[in-house]
């Protein structure tokens, strides 16, 4: 049952060393990682990754499967298949499926159809309130038990400020993430976009930045409050970036995330009102994108996710205002990550590599994010020179609404190894 | 100015030059565009004053009046250019479209088009919508207002006014008072007068002026009586009653005090100020009623060169589809 990966560089070790090594898998361990040519006896699979970079397998804090309610525009086989392709080993699926994951039997289905399906691993996240509605808290230590890793209202913000400080309060007990959507839904009512010259030259309404700082620096003041941490959930904007960098100065234990379209794309890209571009929150200006990029260099946000939002093709092609919010991003968030923050010099492979796997699985307390000997054998194998720019036709999810169809990128996911066993191979 | 230029334009080789499929917005034409259709406006003026007003340029042709959003005046005047033009005209509004019954305005054009139609104009309450159609259909596409994005035929006929009192666009003050935010008339007129070489300023209380409007190349000001003593032209948009709902502005009564137009709010303006207004008016709030049907006020002028600008159009968009068969 062995598995030999010869040729590659590897990223190993706490340090993220790249180096010509051979790694070798028994069961869901890596034996070893040595130099090539020292691998004696016959392997059951060999994948020679000559050319290609050997790194741990990215962990996605925040996926939406839709699964149930949604199996149109997404299922959990098809979500979890379009992960591996990504080069992702391990997810968070978000509770605001119909039903909301607020209850442990939610999750157990969600676990079952997971282990059926057999690709790569899924860590749920349940509600903060029951039915996302904002208003009671959910079964938070019954989730927690269940399996949940985090909980969040994602989609929405929990607006009622002393039920979000009475969750943050009571999940500390279960030592569980709590994760908050940053959204003033009454500054940002009937918004669809960011507001400000593009949208004031459409005749579209529009959100402002302030609507989504305004509650990350509630948020950090309810977590202060209630002397716990607080997770921000794909953070867009400059100002919160700025909220965050303060607040963990301060010492508190405020975490972050944002997604690859933070960093790459603009308002400017709503411009031919293409509804793909529709987001929540919604795309910002050159300026916010820098902040973002710097708030990953010195660490403000730690983690990249895709926030992948999957929507069939007829409801996106409804027009700007009645469209849903979101795009996909599994299958191209290491690509778009390393074609915008890598090659254009912002970080190193290493650094990207942790923001995409080891600090997001440090929030929940998983083991993901470094190659060692002896430890879980979640690996990706990418080939940083491949070009390739993705066509609706490539997409495995099964919603095609990606912001980044004809885009060119670099660094393509070659193969996906999820404990110990090869889950994707594109060789 | 005029007969002169009309008379080069008619029916001339110039006058048949045009390289849209469709109109969406003023902002995708050039000065020279804009010129030419105004130009050609002109010349059918004159149709709209004969006792028989037709000429056969769009016969044989077939146009559909697809409005998602009640409209009298809009939809009658581009069913009026279309007719003097000798067009087959179709209203379908949105009680009768199958929209009611679900169907996307994707596949309501699908089917329309299916039916071989020469041009589809659309009003709609989303901004984009008909650039939605135009990207899908082979039909010309007009549009005829999109939520607050455009009403690039509004703008033609606000500059066709402006022109014939004024004699030109360029070098004009212009003022446009009120819901700059929800006006898609604003809009337009904004993208023509500025393309054209006049100096807009918008004016109106604060939560109307949308964020960033000046990068459209205009001033703001919230102050009326500041730009009422420099303006050549004043237009005046419509206010949505239902506005005050949304904590724009406290009251209509307060919006009139401030932002209406009386006699005396006119103190000080320029002897020949054109004062303007789209319609439907609410009477006493931006205008009052002598104001409104005063010396200054072209709001009738407006509304027959509404048909001459609408018949320019699709003679230009239509017509020069027949060229290229």
């Amino acid at each position: 049952m062995a598995l030999l990966i010869k040729g590659g560089r590897v990223l190993h070790g706490k340090k993220y060393a790249l180096e010509k090594l051979d790694v070798v898998v028994e069961g869901t361990r890596i034996k070893t990682i040595a130099s090539g040519g020292s691998q004696k006896g016959t392997f059951e699979t060999v994948i020679d990754a000559t050319g290609c970079v050997v790194v741990p397998g990215l962990f996605d804090i925040h996926v939406h499967l839709r699964e149930p309610g949604r199996e149109d525009a997404e299922t959990i086989a098809t979500g979890t298949r379009a992960a591996v392709k990504g080069g992702v080993v391990a997810l968070s699926s978000m509770p605001n499926t119909k039903p909301v994951i607020d209850n442990g039997g939610m999750v157990e289905f969600i676990l079952s159809q997971v282990e059926e399906v057999g690709l790569c691993n899924v860590h749920p996240f349940g509600a903060i309130t029951k039915g996302l509605l904002g208003e009671e808290m959910a079964e938070i230590g019954e989730l927690a038990e269940a399996g949940c890793v985090g909980i969040t209202d994602d989609g929405r913000p929990v607006m009622n400020s002393v039920i979000l400080r009475r969750s943050l309060e009571y999940a500390k007990h279960f030592n569980i993430l709590v994760m908050e959507h940053c959204e003033d839904i009454n500054l940002s009512e009937g918004g669809v976009m960011n507001e400000g010259a593009t949208s004031t030259r459409l005749g579209l309404k529009g959100i402002p930045s302030a609507s989504e700082a305004i509650l990350v620096a509630r948020d950090i003041h309810l977590a202060r409050l209630a002397g716990t941490g607080i997770h921000i959930a794909h953070v867009s904007c400059a100002e919160s970036v700025e909220l965050i960098r303060q607040a963990r100065r301060e010492g508190l234990d405020v975490t972050a995330h944002t997604c690859p379209h933070y960093f790459s794309l603009t308002e400017e890209n709503c411009a031919d009102f293409d509804t793909r571009f529709k987001i929540n929150p919604p795309l910002r200006t050159r300026r916010d994108v820098e902040a973002v990029i710097a708030g990953l260099k010195d660490g403000t946000i730690q983690a990249i996710a895709s926030d992948h939002a999957p929507h069939p093709g007829y409801e996106k092609e409804k027009d700007f205002n009645n469209a849903p919010f979101g795009t996909i991003g599994l299958e191209t968030l290491f690509s778009v990550s390393y074609t915008y923050l890598v090659e254009k010099g912002h970080l190193s492979l290493g650094e990207l590599i942790k923001l995409l796997s080891f600090n997001p699985a440090q929030l929940v307390k998983l083991d993901y994010g470094v190659l060692e000997e002896g430890g879980s054998a979640h690996i990706a194998v990418i080939d940083l020179n491949a070009e390739y720019s993705l066509s609706p036709e490539d997409i495995v999810s099964k919603s095609k609404n990606s912001v980044f169809l004809g885009v060119p990128l670099k660094g393509a996911v070659r193969a996906t190894i999820v404990d110990g066993k090869v889950v994707y191979s594109a060789f | 100015m005029t007969k002169e230029t009309s008379k080069k334009k008619n029916g001339t080789q110039e006058g048949r030059i045009w390289a849209h499929k469709d109109l969406l917005a003023l902002k995708d034409l050039s000065a020279r565009e804009i010129e030419l259709i105004l130009d050609t406006a002109e010349s059918f003026k004159e149709v709209s004053q004969r006792s028989i007003k037709k000429v056969p340029a769009l016969r044989g042709k077939t146009i559909v009046n697809l409005f998602f959003e009640p409209s009298t005046r809009t939809r009658t005047s581009f069913e009026l250019a279309a007719k003097r033009l000798s067009a087959d005209t179709i209203n379908i509004s949105k009680s009768t479209s199958a929209a009611v019954k679900g169907e996307s305005l994707l596949d309501t054009a699908k089917n329309i088009e299916a039916m071989n139609v020469d041009a589809i104009i659309i009003r709609h309450e989303a901004a984009g919508a008909p650039k939605i159609l135009a990207d899908a259909i082979a039909p010309a596409v007009i549009n005829a207002g999109d939520g607050a994005h455009e009403h690039p035929t509004q703008g033609l006929l606000d500059l066709l006014t402006i022109r014939q009192k004024k004699g030109r666009i360029q070098g004009l003050e212009v003022g446009i008072v009120g819901d700059i935010l929800h006006s898609r008339v604003a809009r337009s007129d904004i993208w023509g007068l500025t393309k054209l070489g006049a100096k807009v300023t918008v004016c109106g209380p604060p939560p109307l002026i949308p964020a960033g409007i000046e990068e459209m190349g205009v001033k703001v000001t919230y102050d009326l009586s500041e730009i009422i003593r420099r303006v050549d032209v004043l237009i005046t948009l419509r206010i949505q009653l239902e506005r005050q709902k949304g904590s724009y502005f406290p009251s209509i009564r307060e919006y009139a005090r401030f932002f209406g137009i009386d006699n005396e709010k006119l103190q000080g303006a320029k002897p020949d100020i054109l004062i303007m207004h789209p319609g439907p008016i609410n009477r006493g709030v931006e205008l009052s009623p002598d104001i409104a049907d005063g010396k200054y006020s072209v709001i009738l002028e407006q509304v027959a060169n509404g048909v001459a600008a609408r018949m320019a159009v699709l003679y230009l968009i239509v017509g020069a589809q027949s060229e290229e068969e």
